[in-house]
C-alpha cells in the first residue's frame, strides 16, 4: 500500500488517460448505433445484414483488431486513435444489437396510435420510440462501459498510456501491489462509468421505476447482455 | 496497403512455416492452450448452469458474479496470477482464462434451461419422468442451442486472451505480435494478427454451424420469425423469445 501513496500521482494520472480515452468509445458507439439499430429494424433485408456484420465485428479478438489499426487507417502503431477507434467499433457493435433489439420490441399498437394522432415519423422516433427503448438502451450501455473499461487496459500491450501500464510495469518488476492496485483502478472507473449512466438514466427515463414492466424488460435486457446478447 | 502486402509476404516466407516458431507449431498451441481451457470451464460451469436453471435457485447470485466477473480486466488477473505464483508456465494464465470463460457458459446454461416452455416441463413431469430425466430428455436437448451459444461467446474470448497472454513467456500466435512489437517489426505483428482473426471467425463460423444443427426437429416446425409482428402481444413475445434464442449472437470480452 505504501508504494500507492508514494506513487498516487502516477496512478492519477493514468486513471485520468484512461477514463478520458474510454469516454469517446461509448458515446460514440451510442451515438453512432441508433441509426443503424433503426435501419436494421426498418427493412426486412437490412436486420440480418446488419446483424450479421456486427456479430464478424464483435468476435475479431481485440489485440489483433489493435495492431491491425495501423494498416486500415493509415495512423502510427502507438497512436492512442488505433485504441479509440477500435473499442468504438466493438461499442457499436454491442450497441446496435441492442438498439435493434429496443427498437423492434416496442409495441405496434403504439407506433400505430403515435402515427394515428399525427406524429411524423421523425416526431414518432424521437417521442414515442426512443423514450420507450431507453431502459433496453440503458442497459446495453452499462455493458458496452464496463466492457470499454476492461478493454482499454490491453491498450497499455501496445504502448498506449492507460491504467492497464501498472500491469505490465507490474510484470516487469514482479510487483504484486502494483497490479493490484492497477485492477482495483480498473474496477473503480468502472463502478463510477455504471453509477453516472444509472443516475443519467434516472434523470432522463423518470418514469421507469414506477413501471413495473419496464423494470422487467431492463432486468430481462440485463440477463441478456450477461449471457453474451 | 503496403502494410498489408509485407503482412502477407511474411504470411507466405516459408521460413515461417516450421520450427517452434513457425505458424503450424504456434496455431497448435494455440488450438491447445484454448480448447484445454473452454474444457475446464465447461465441465465446471454447465453443471452449475443446467442445476441454477432447473431449480431457479441462486439464479440472481450468478447473474450478479458474472457481472462482477465482467468489470474485471482480463490482463490485470493474467498478470496478477502469473507474478503471485512467481510461476511462467502455462498455469497462471489457464487458471486466469477458466475463470474468465465461466460466465457466458454458466450464463447460456441457465437462461438456455430457463427459456423452455414451462408447459413442456410439466408434461414431462406429469408422464411420470424423473426430475433428473426431465433435465437430461427434455430441458437438456431443448436448451442445446444456448448452451452452444455460450460455449461459442467463451471459445472466442478464449482466443482473444490467449493472444494477449502472449506478454507471459507462453506459446500460441500472440507471440508473433508481442514479440513482433518489441523487434519493431510490424509485418510479423500484422500476420499474427491476421492468423488470430482467421482463427476467431473460423470458431464462430463452426460454432455458428453447430448451433443450427442441435436445434431438435421439432423445435424449428414452430421457430418465430425474427422480424416484427403487426400483432402487438405475439411481437413481445416473438422478439423476447428471439432475443433469448437468437442464434447469431457471439460475445466476448477481450
Amino acid at each position: 500500500m505504501s508504494w500507492l501513496w508514494s506513487n498516487f500521482d502516477l496512478v492519477w494520472t493514468l486513471t485520468v488517460a484512461h477514463v478520458s480515452l474510454s469516454v469517446f468509445p461509448i458515446i460514440i458507439g451510442f451515438i453512432v448505433s441508433l441509426p443503424i439499430g433503426w435501419l436494421a429494424n426498418r427493412y426486412h433485408a437490412s436486420r440480418g445484414v446488419v446483424l450479421s456484420v456486427v456479430g464478424i465485428l464483435y468476435a475479431i479478438p481485440s489485440l489483433p483488431l489493435f495492431v491491425a489499426m495501423p494498416a486500415l487507417i493509415g495512423t502510427k502503431i502507438l497512436d492512442p486513435i488505433n485504441v479509440v477507434v477500435a473499442l468504438s467499433l466493438y461499442a457499436l457493435a454491442l450497441m446496435v444489437r441492442t438498439a435493434a433489439d429496443a427498437l423492434g420490441s416496442i409495441s405496434g399498437d403504439v407506433l400505430q396510435s403515435a402515427t394515428a394522432v399525427g406524429f411524423s415519423s421523425w416526431q414518432r422516433f424521437w417521442k414515442v420510440e426512443l423514450p420507450l427503448a431507453g431502459p433496453v438502451l440503458l442497459a446495453g450501455l452499462r455493458v458496452v462501459s464496463v466492457s470499454t473499461v476492461s478493454l482499454l487496459s490491453i491498450g497499455s500491450l501496445i504502448g498506449v498510456t492507460t491504467l492497464g501500464n501498472l500491469f505490465t510495469d507490474g510484470l516487469n518488476r514482479y510487483f504484486t501491489d502494483e497490479v493490484i492496485i492497477g485492477i482495483v483502478a480498473i474496477v473503480i472507473v468502472a463502478l463510477v462509468f455504471d453509477t453516472v449512466l444509472v443516475l443519467l438514466g434516472r434523470l432522463l427515463m423518470p418514469w421507469t421505476r414506477a413501471d413495473r414492466r419496464s423494470n422487467r424488460t431492463v432486468r430481462r435486457a440485463a440477463l441478456k447482455a450477461v449471457s453474451g446478447q | 496497403m503496403t502494410d498489408v502486402l509485407a503482412a502477407f509476404a511474411w504470411l507466405a516466407d516459408p521460413a515461417h512455416w516450421s520450427g517452434v516458431d513457425g505458424i503450424p507449431n504456434r496455431l497448435a498451441e494455440h488450438i491447445g492452450y484454448s480448447a484445454l481451457t473452454l474444457l475446464i470451464a465447461a465441465v465446471i460451469a454447465i453443471p452449475i448452469g443446467l442445476a441454477i436453471g432447473h431449480t431457479g435457485r441462486f439464479r440472481g447470485l450468478a447473474i450478479g458474479l458474472s457481472g462482477a466477473l465482467r468489470a474485471i480486466p482480463t490482463l490485470g488477473l493474467l498478470v496478477y496470477l502469473a507474478v503471485v505464483t512467481l510461476n511462467l508456465s502455462i498455469v497462471p494464465p489457464l487458471i486466469a482464462l477458466t475463470i474468465l470463460a465461466i460466465p457466458p457458459l454458466l450464463a447460456g446454461a441457465y437462461s438456455g434451461v430457463e427459456s423452455v416452455d414451462r408447459r413442456t416441463v410439466d408434461a414431462a413431469r406429469a408422464v411420470g419422468m424423473t426430475e433428473f430425466q426431465i433435465l437430461t430428455k427434455v430441458e437438456l436437448p431443448l436448451s442445446l442451442p444456448l448452451v452452444i451459444g455460450g460455449l461459442r461467446s467463451a471459445a472466442l474470448q478464449v482466443i482473444a486472451t490467449w493472444t494477449v497472454a502472449a506478454i507471459l513467456p507462453v506459446g500460441g500466435l500472440g507471440r508473433y505480435l508481442i514479440d513482433g512489437l518489441a523487434l519493431r517489426r510490424y509485418d510479423e505483428m500484422l500476420a499474427g494478427s491476421i492468423l488470430v482473426v482467421a482463427l476467431a471467425l473460423v470458431t464462430d463460423g463452426v460454432f455458428a454451424i453447430v448451433q443450427r444443427l442441435v436445434v431438435p426437429r421439432g423445435v424449428t416446425l414452430g421457430k418465430v420469425a425474427d422480424v416484427r409482428t403487426k400483432e402487438p402481444r405475439r411481437s413481445t413475445r416473438a422478439t423476447t423469445a428471439s432475443a433469448t434464442a437468437d442464434p447469431a449472437a457471439p460475445s466476448q470480452l477481450t
